[in-house]
């Protein structure tokens, strides 16, 4: 039933093979993560400008994500984004076939999916900035680029940290749906185990165990940075 | 106009709408059974994550953590296929149960429902103002009708967004029963695609019924919090 002893590092078991997809998960956690506070950006800021247009596309882009299952994402992009791209370069007179590569398309489809939860986070952030503050340094004579940079970010910063830590355990729990594209992360790499030894119990649980390390290590890592960035604030 | 409309009857989308849509009774199936049990369950875990007796507590928050800390695939998987290759599983009743990729999805959904249902219907519990208890107390209740006369009543009706939240998330999670060969409207997505090589279709079809499936969720809980929540209706 248990295999445990095909764990072992070397030739005979999978331990070297679990720590690379572990480290694939981090990078894919990572990059998509990175990824999708960029776009979460993009996406506050389109919600915010008094703009009917960009507000409508934001807010369309956030509701369909959110309303569909991640793995109806993951699928279109996979299957999807080859024919886009290729479409796109067809455009720029490029004529051949294009096709990205596993880790491209596990990040552009995880980035989005969390840019939207992320940019909920960064809006509610956002808000909670009172309106004097932007008031003042604009009084002081402040241009809008270091009002953003002094002035907003640092505070949104503080205020969405417990809200981009969650987003964070959401992303890295969704990096395991990546497996149905073929990238060997953990979820891919305990089921190509257990296909060989024939026992899935074992690496089922390995995957799990790896899973829960990885959400209790960044859990701390974040309750650090919030107890870093809230210095001088009653908690 | 009616060149437009065969046009539109004639696109893959509109053909795989239809070809999704038979899908949609195993999706509703599957959340008709595992909300209602994890409604309970959550209930019942928030209940003995509170109470006094450490070893309860203890067991149920170590439960939670675990599965909040894992993917549900990971747990959908464990089940079907982890469960399904334990010989002494195979010989007993349970096999009956798990041999079915449903049945399985429903256990995996379940059991993932609970550990976050039980950690909102903490936290709705733990803000009950104490004077609420006390003057219940006062008035002589006794635990069970304190609980269910005001714990419970002011907790569900506080939790009612956030649980709305974890309604929403479930039913995107059903799709994971697909990987499961359940054929639901992903599952029967994938297949289309596999078909027809018009993945963008097939998935743009399940997207909308999903989105739709959700917007009546949406409605659902906006009508139980106005029911429910009748001193924070706007206008009366």
């Amino acid at each position: 039933m248990f295999k445990f002893d095909k764990l072992v590092f070397g030739d005979s078991g999978w331990g070297d093979e679990f720590l690379i997809a572990t480290l694939m998960t981090l990078l894919v956690s990572i990059l998509s993560m990175g990824l999708g506070l960029f776009l979460a950006i993009i996406t506050v800021w389109a919600k915010i400008i008094q703009n009917r247009i960009t507000r409508f596309i934001a807010n369309f882009y956030t509701t369909v994500i959110r309303g569909v299952p991640e793995l109806l994402v993951i699928y279109l992009i996979f299957f999807g984004g080859n024919a886009v791209v290729m479409s796109i370069a067809k455009v720029f007179g490029y004529n051949k076939y294009i096709e990205l590569n596993a880790l491209t398309i596990a990040t552009i489809a995880i980035a989005v999916i969390s840019a939207t939860y992320s940019s909920e986070v960064l809006r509610a952030s956002y808000l909670a900035i009172s309106k004097g503050q932007i008031e003042a340094a604009r009084a002081l004579g402040m241009n809008k680029f270091s009002i953003f940079l002094k002035v907003i970010s640092p505070q949104v910063i503080r205020h969405a940290l417990p809200g981009i830590g969650n987003v964070w355990q959401i992303t890295l729990k969704d990096t395991s749906l990546i497996s149905v594209t073929g990238l060997v992360e953990i979820m891919r790499q305990s089921r190509i185990s257990s296909n060989v030894e024939h026992s899935p119990l074992t690496f089922l649980i390995t995957a799990a165990i790896l899973y829960l390390c990885l959400t209790t290590i960044s859990g701390r890592v974040f309750k650090t940075l919030e107890v870093n960035y809230s210095k001088g604030f009653p908690t | 106009m009616i060149e437009f409309f065969s046009n539109i009857q004639n696109s893959l989308i509109y053909k795989n709408f239809f070809l999704v849509l038979s899908g949609l009774d195993n999706t509703i199936l599957l959340l008709l059974i595992s909300l209602p049990l994890g409604f309970i369950l959550a209930l019942l875990f928030a209940l003995g994550r509170l109470s006094k007796i450490a070893f309860l507590s203890r067991t149920i928050a170590s439960y939670i953590f675990i599965i909040r800390g894992t993917p549900l695939l990971v747990q959908i998987y464990l089940i079907y296929f982890g469960l399904g290759s334990v010989k002494f599983i195979r010989e007993s009743f349970l096999w009956y149960a798990l041999k079915e990729p449903f049945w399985c999805g429903v256990i995996a959904l379940t059991i993932n429902t609970v550990a976050y249902g039980a950690e909102i219907f903490r936290g709705g519990i733990q803000s009950i103002e104490k004077s609420q208890v006390e003057s219940g107390l006062s008035l002589g209740f006794g635990k069970f009708l304190l609980l269910r006369k005001i714990i419970l009543p002011i907790a569900i009706r506080k939790v009612l967004p956030s649980y709305g939240n974890e309604l929403i998330l479930m039913v995107k999670a059903t799709s994971l029963v697909s990987l499961t060969t359940y054929m639901e409207m992903t599952g029967i997505a994938r297949k289309i695609m596999a078909k027809t090589f018009a993945p963008v279709e097939a998935f743009i079809a399940a997207g909308i019924l999903y989105l739709f499936l959700n917007f009546l969720m949406v409605q659902f809980v906006k009508y139980l919090e106005w029911k429910y929540n009748p001193h924070l209706r706007l206008n009366n």
